[in-house]
């Protein structure tokens, strides 16, 4: 049971943006690591997606296309089964109107994205090494800096836009099945991006042949923060 | 509004007769004549009822955000059943624009759907407002509604200058204004229409957005009704 007292962010409510945005990231992880459903949920998922994939493809030899393509549709459906938890599970154990009388928006928006953020790295992250593992005779990264860049900015570019979709859902009633349907349309062009730098990552691409990618990913992650960011105030407060 | 009304109607009868029945001919004469251009032929015609309509879906989606917008601003419950109005004419255009370029498409490049930048747009766009409506559906409260769809919209807003200035300069394609065209990769496809063909596109452009307004003005007012009507049964 999580009492108030729990957290930092409850005893002095006169902090700086940056002291509260950062109390606010520490209790969510710390209530994520007190039930771990988060986390376990989304591993759990990454390994069924994975081995479907194994099953689909048997003995068959899949191309960096294909490779890249199934690395970010398992990003993709792990992220849409678990991002959505940041703010439904305020809904569910009450605790909206609270965390709306001690933060102001800005913190909340951004603590949560800080959030979302971490989890979609450590998704990445998790789907490279278990990608590595089972298929060490294909996905081999070539260029490695196309790599890490792009899933440094594909990371922060879906958790910017599964956040502002996720404080929407949060308080719709249909949450489960309307969070990826309302995702994908605005994801899509991300989507494209990343799937097409990672393809040269495998192929072997100089850094350079990737710099438009990388452009199209600030950009994308530039305007969808600042948008949240202005929009998320009419969503947050009732 | 009549002014619209019956603007549409002239000018959709106009090109809709010029667009159809205007001879094509390999070295036009007179007005009456419309050239031959290589490799479309007849299938030119189609460009008098496809780009305005897309250009329309991309008035209403506009329309409809910016209504969005002003809902967020003011609170008044009216622009709400603007902005959704709004969404639903952009829905019908919408569709009206992926028939018309997979049948042009179908005819001119060989298959209906070939996953050019363009008709990725399109095909999002749909995506956009049927995520809008499921949306809408799955809100109970009226205001509660109404913010969280004009929010949506404007978040899909920010992604469209990705899909219009961005995608074509990546991915190749068939579609005019594509990474490879000749003309350059660039949003404003470059029109070198005889002077004849472009006064019926642009009849054809400002007849389809009186259309829309016309139909937006009868929407809105139903909306109003209905509305009304639901208060008072409550």
């Amino acid at each position: 049971m999580l009492l108030p007292s729990d957290f930092p962010i409850f005893e002095n409510v006169e902090m700086s943006a940056i002291s509260s945005t950062y109390a606010l990231v520490r209790k969510d992880i710390q209530s994520e690591l007190r039930t771990r459903y988060a986390l376990n949920a989304l591993l759990m998922f990454v390994v069924t997606s994975v081995a479907t994939i194994l099953f689909a493809l048997r003995s068959d030899q899949p191309t960096s296309t294909v490779l890249s393509g199934m690395y970010w549709v398992v990003v993709f459906f792990t992220a849409m089964s678990s991002l959505s938890r940041i703010f439904v599970s305020e809904e569910e154990r009450g605790t909206t109107m609270t965390l709306q009388l001690v933060a102001s928006p800005s913190v909340v928006y951004f603590g949560k994205l800080m959030f979302n953020t971490v989890l979609t790295l450590s998704l990445t992250l998790a789907v490279t090494v278990l990608y590595m593992i089972v298929f060490s005779a294909f996905f081999k990264i070539e260029t490695v800096s196309i790599f890490i860049i792009t899933v440094i900015l594909g990371s922060l570019g879906f958790a910017s836009a599964a956040t502002i979709i996720a404080a929407i859902v949060a308080k719709a009633n249909t949450r489960g099945t309307l969070y990826p349907v309302l995702s994908f349309p605005i994801l899509i062009v991300l989507l494209i991006t990343v799937m097409n730098a990672t393809a040269k990552s495998l192929d072997g691409e100089p850094l350079s042949a990737a710099m438009g990618d990388f452009q199209v990913l600030v950009g994308y992650i530039l305007a969808m923060t600042g948008g949240s960011y202005l929009l998320f105030e009419y969503v947050w407060k009732d | 509004m009549n002014a619209a009304k019956y603007g549409s109607i002239i000018l959709i009868t106009i090109v809709l007769i010029a667009a159809l029945a205007i001879p094509l001919s390999p070295s036009p004469q007179s007005w009456l004549e419309f050239p031959v251009i290589p490799a479309l032929e007849q299938k030119a015609r189609n460009i008098f009822f496809h780009v305005p309509v897309a250009w329309t879906t991309v008035v209403a989606f506009l329309v409809g955000t910016y209504y969005g917008y002003r809902y967020l601003k003011t609170k008044n419950i009216d622009y709400d059943l603007k902005s959704v109005s709004a969404a639903g004419l952009g829905l019908l255009f919408c569709f009206l624009a992926t028939i018309t370029g997979a049948l042009w498409a179908k005819f001119n490049w060989g298959s209906f759907w070939n996953w050019d930048p363009r008709q990725t747009s399109i095909f999002v766009l749909l995506l956009i407002y049927g995520a809008y409506f499921a949306l809408r559906s799955a809100v109970d409260t009226e205001e509660k509604r109404a913010t969280l769809s004009a929010v949506y919209s404007i978040i899909a807003g920010i992604t469209v200058p990705f899909f219009i200035f961005v995608m074509p300069r990546i991915m190749g394609g068939l579609h005019p204004g594509a990474k490879g065209d000749p003309q350059g990769a660039g949003p404003v496809v470059q029109f070198t229409m005889s002077s004849n063909m472009l006064v019926v596109f642009l009849m054809g452009l400002l007849g389809f957005t009186l259309l829309f307004i016309w139909l937006l003005n009868l929407r809105v007012r139903t909306a109003r009704l209905e509305y009304e009507h639901s208060i008072q049964q409550s």
